[in-house]
């Protein structure tokens, strides 16, 4: 019964080319639009090698000095962080990192750009880099302010070609580091382990940055478990509540708290700084708002596609009714249509989804991006869309099929 | 086998209400052969409709197989409709995305039947018809003729014991129109086959048992 209705259910999406072509074609963008989408979001927020402590990590990225006629946000200064984020309870590691800034490299007569970041020493163990060459550095070439480098993979293939590149100088904006290490190269979506060179945060020059409140850094607290959050973010606040500001003219109050990354990025998307609740729920209100404005419409589009369709079948409902089809077996068959056309679809955006997340990492729009298909986000779309297609199959094939054949035949639709 | 008792069909459009039929009492016997004849719009296709449970009437009771219609359960009357009926529309009403043979098909794919032998049914009926060469044709793919021969086949493929025929020659030419016909008398015949058939052509009717004549909805005597 169901291999003849399953025949020609195929039978007839073979006979409506026209329609089966638009509605496959539709399924299967719809599906992959949410698919690249899904793993653009995964490849920003989702717990990936180096942040392999992603669900137990919390971060300070920015701060925000009040006062009556002033006020200023930047990322956190290194002296907040080394005087008030260490030794914070329910926190098993602190790391600090600058944020990633432009530099240039004259290597061979050639200028290279890449991106750099300053770091301590637990960096390299809150985020488990893939070190391909060598080591990372440690307290005691932090300590020393020793001029010592990772590079990522790439990088260094720019810079030294197939020569060995471990124990050679490397020249960024005229400074010599040599080259201890080299990593895997890390997506540029990914805030916290992206860069193209690390260095140790002393290495600079100027050791300034020590005092600062507000600067160029940010704070990485690896927390014991996630139960720990509350406690942790109550007691920063607490010691932000007690700093001295007599040092920073016109400001009365600092404002930072540690936060996840999802919860920080909406922080900073929304400028949400006065409130000391994080604010996470407008991100996910704005993506979902997103989904539902590239997803919900070509879903009402197929939806009234499939309406259509079955409702100019409505004679063909009128003689199978006629010839003793029930309501239910007509409903049956309309469902069948639809989950054989929506599970086509599904495959064609399987079979798609790996060369447009290939081309699209191989595109260098997002330098070292690292799509991958999130089986999940696939498995969450097929879903819906079979959700729909049964739906729109259902209900129009149901209100058919409870009609007098008569009123079927004569297209009586509405 | 079909009684018609005092049966009314109204229909009711946003201005008209035009009475197909009104005051229809009728008696058709196992096994009888009756054709219906009238003037074009008198009302034959509607009554047609009413015996074969594919519309309600407005008023009136009709029974089949010795129980009011109108007190069937749903299942029920789609299963009268799929084992005790066969119906030849006069407009043919084939599916247009099923090919000939599936669309012979049809009764027997709302049975439990194994798919070989609806496939044996099928084909016996098409080559019946004299269609056996366009098993694989599309509907569009035929004539006039040929398509109400499909859809004389599909309603005897399922061996029905009540057999409704809406002008079944209408489109075939007289030698094509004689053989249908001898086709009917023959499953009235042989297998017992009631049949129901309108017509307008009073050659054939004369081949009937009896003749019903409607006019402007009414029955009138012969
Ligand atoms: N769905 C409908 N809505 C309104 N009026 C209808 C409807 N169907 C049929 N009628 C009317 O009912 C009357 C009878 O129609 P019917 O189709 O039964 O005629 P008929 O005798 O079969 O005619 P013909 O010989 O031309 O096929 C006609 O006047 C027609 O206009
Ligand atoms: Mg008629």
């Amino acid at each position: 019964m169901l291999k003849s209705h399953l025949r020609l259910a195929l039978a007839v999406l073979q006979r409506r080319k026209v329609f089966t072509a638009i509605s496959l074609f539709g399924i299967a963008l719809t599906l992959l639009v949410l698919i690249v989408a899904g793993a653009l979001l995964d490849n920003v927020f989702g717990a990936f090698p180096p942040e392999v402590h992603h669900d137990r990590t919390l971060l300070i990225f920015n701060v925000r000095m009040e006062g009556k006629n002033a006020q200023s946000t930047s990322p956190a200064g290194f002296g907040l962080l080394d005087r008030y984020a260490r030794d914070l309870p329910g926190v098993e590691r602190m790391a600090i990192t600058s944020t990633m800034r432009e530099a240039f490299s004259y290597q061979g007569g050639q200028k290279h750009r890449l991106y750099m970041k300053r770091t301590d020493a637990e960096y390299w163990r809150v985020l488990q880099f893939e070190f391909l060459e060598g080591a990372p550095f440690a307290e005691a070439e932090v300590e020393a302010g020793s001029r010592v480098a990772v590079l990522n993979r790439s990088t260094r293939e720019r810079i030294f070609g197939d020569a060995p590149a471990l124990g050679r100088d490397v020249e960024v904006d005229g400074v010599n580091y040599r080259v201890m290490g080299v990593v895997a190269d890390v997506s540029m979506l990914r805030a916290l382990p992206f860069s193209d060179v690390w260095v140790p945060h002393s290495a600079a020059k100027d050791q300034a940055y020590r005092k600062e409140l507000g600067g160029d850094f940010w704070g990485l607290l690896l927390a014991r478990d996630a139960a720990a959050f509350p406690q942790i973010q109550a007691e920063f606040r607490s010691r932000l509540q007690r700093i001295d500001l007599s040092a920073e003219p016109g400001f009365e109050r600092i404002l930072a708290l540690p936060e996840t990354l999802f919860a920080s990025t909406s922080r900073m998307l929304f400028d949400t700084h006065d409130e000391a609740e994080s604010r996470p729920e407008r991100l996910v209100g704005v993506l979902g708002l997103l989904t539902l404005l590239f997803l919900g419409l070509p879903t009402i589009n197929l939806v009234n596609l499939s309406v259509s369709r079955i409702l100019e079948r409505a004679p063909e409902i009128g003689v199978r009714k006629a010839f003793g089809a029930s309501a239910l077996s007509l409903v049956g068959q309309f469902v069948l249509e639809n989950v054989v056309l929506t599970l086509l679809g599904g495959a064609l955006a399987l079979l798609a989804a790996p060369l447009v997340l290939a081309a699209i990492n191989h595109s260098g729009l997002i330098p070292y991006a690292q799509l991958g298909l999130n089986l999940r986000t696939f498995g969450l779309g097929l879903g819906l869309a079979v959700f729909f297609g049964v739906l729109s199959g259902a209900y129009p094939a149901w209100r058919l099929a409870r009609l007098h054949p008569v009123q079927a035949l004569k297209g009586a639709a509405r | 086998m079909i009684r018609l008792a005092n049966v009314e069909k109204v229909y009711r459009t946003d201005r008209i209400e035009t009475v197909a039929l009104s005051q229809i009492d009728l008696t058709v016997a196992a096994g009888e052969f009756v054709a219906v004849m009238g003037p074009s719009g008198c009302g034959k296709s509607t009554l047609l409709n009413l015996i074969g449970l594919l519309d309600a009437p407005s008023s009136g009771t009709i029974e089949l197989a010795g129980k009011p219609v109108a007190s069937y359960r749903d299942r029920e009357v789609s299963r009268l409709r799929n084992q005790t009926i066969g119906f030849v529309f006069q407009t043919f009403h084939l599916i247009p995305d099923l090919r000939v043979l599936d669309n012979v098909e049809l009764p027997l794919l709302y049975r439990k039947m194994s798919g070989a032998e609806r496939r044996a049914r099928a084909t016996r009926a098409l080559e019946r018809v004299g269609l056996s060469s366009r098993l694989q044709h599309f509907p569009s793919q035929l004539s006039g003729g040929q398509q109400q021969r499909v859809a004389i086949a599909r309603a005897m493929a399922g061996e029905p014991r009540i057999l409704l025929a809406d002008e079944p020659t209408g489109n075939l030419d007289s030698q094509m129109g004689d053989e249908v016909m001898g086709l009917l008398e023959d499953l009235n015949q042989k297998e017992g086959t009631t049949i129901v058939m309108v017509t307008h052509d009073q050659r054939q009717a004369d081949k009937a048992h009896r003749t019903i004549r409607i006019f402007d909805g009414r029955q009138v005597a012969c």
